[in-house]
């Protein structure tokens, strides 16, 4: 139990410092850096809380697909470091109000906390004991049961996505060679092929 | 102190959503940054459901959990497209710079 706690504290308290890091740092390469190792002690909070599966594919997609597509675009734009930092302390002290006062609300809202007797009863789906079903069979035995519409709308939305992406960044470039394939089937030989008599004793003039 | 409970797992939730919209108000100049601080709201939210599924027994909570990361996932895909293009129109990626839509 022990073990668990001090886990939780090591976890929470090296994400959040990464999290603040993510914000403060100067050049967008480390911010990165940091959110990646954000993403993995937030893993590890959900390993702790059960659910691993979510935790694995938190990594899988934050760490193995979000940060490096963030990676990619930051080192492909030509950001200059030190003009992205002015104004910095123009916005600190209305960001860091703004931030107080919800952290603030949200810690009165915390602190007060207590689950209704009731709460239990109204349970969707109750997590089945871990030593029966692992929590990854358990949640896809919800997922494409009770909750495939959802399923099917999430793979919807990750498409949409995808082709809007891809719209976006899609561009022709001028004097790019490109392959029309109804030029080449419209092609006749003879616009292209021309017999010549060549006389002989006088050759091609 | 060494029994954790729900509570501290929604006080991590709701330092990390601080410290996001900390970020956003902070980085008027990186755009991406803010892209970024998005994430981290998001994932402070992620951990808030997790936490409720594991403390209420619920499996639900994890199920929405993989939708908010869906949701993140796409944004940040849309939302980088977006960045990338306007670099290209404007050589900038600077938040005061951007006032295409007079807003």
């Amino acid at each position: 139990m022990i073990v668990a706690s001090l886990a939780f504290y090591l976890f929470s308290f090296i994400a959040v410092i990464s999290a603040l890091n993510v914000i403060l740092q100067k050049n967008p390469v480390h911010s990165v850096l940091w959110l990646i190792l954000c993403f993995f002690n937030a893993a590890g909070l959900f390993v702790l809380l059960g659910a691993e599966f979510i935790a694995m594919i938190l990594i899988v997609v934050y760490v193995g697909a979000v940060a490096v597509l963030f990676l990619f675009v930051v080192m492909m734009l030509d950001i200059n470091v030190t003009i992205i930092r002015e104004g910095f302390l123009k916005y600190l002290p209305a960001g860091a109000l703004i931030g107080l006062i919800l952290l603030f609300e949200l810690v009165t809202v915390i602190g007060s906390w207590v689950f209704s007797p009731a709460a239990g009863g109204l349970r969707v789906a109750k997590t089945p004991d871990i030593l029966i079903t692992h929590n990854t069979e358990a949640l896809g035995n919800i997922l494409y049961t009770d909750y495939a519409y959802l399923f099917q709308a999430a793979g919807l939305i990750l498409l949409v996505a995808m082709v809007g992406s891809i719209v976006l960044t899609h561009r022709r470039r001028p004097g790019g060679r490109k392959q029309v394939i109804s030029e080449q089937v419209g092609r006749r030989a003879s616009d292209t092929l021309e017999v010549v008599k060549v006389p002989p004793g006088v050759g091609l003039q | 102190m060494m029994d954790i409970g729900l509570s501290q797992y929604l006080t991590v939730a709701a330092i990390l959503f601080t410290l996001g919209i900390f970020g956003i108000f902070l980085n008027r100049k990186n755009l991406i940054v803010i892209l970024m601080s998005i994430e981290l709201l998001l994932l402070a939210v992620n951990i808030n459901l997790v936490a409720f599924s594991f403390f209420l027994g619920d499996l639900v909570g994890q199920v929405f959990a993989m939708l908010v990361l869906t949701v993140a996932a796409a944004e940040a895909a849309v939302g980088l497209a977006i960045v990338v293009v306007f670099y290209r129109g404007h050589q900038t990626i600077e938040v005061e710079d951007i006032n295409e839509l007079r807003g």
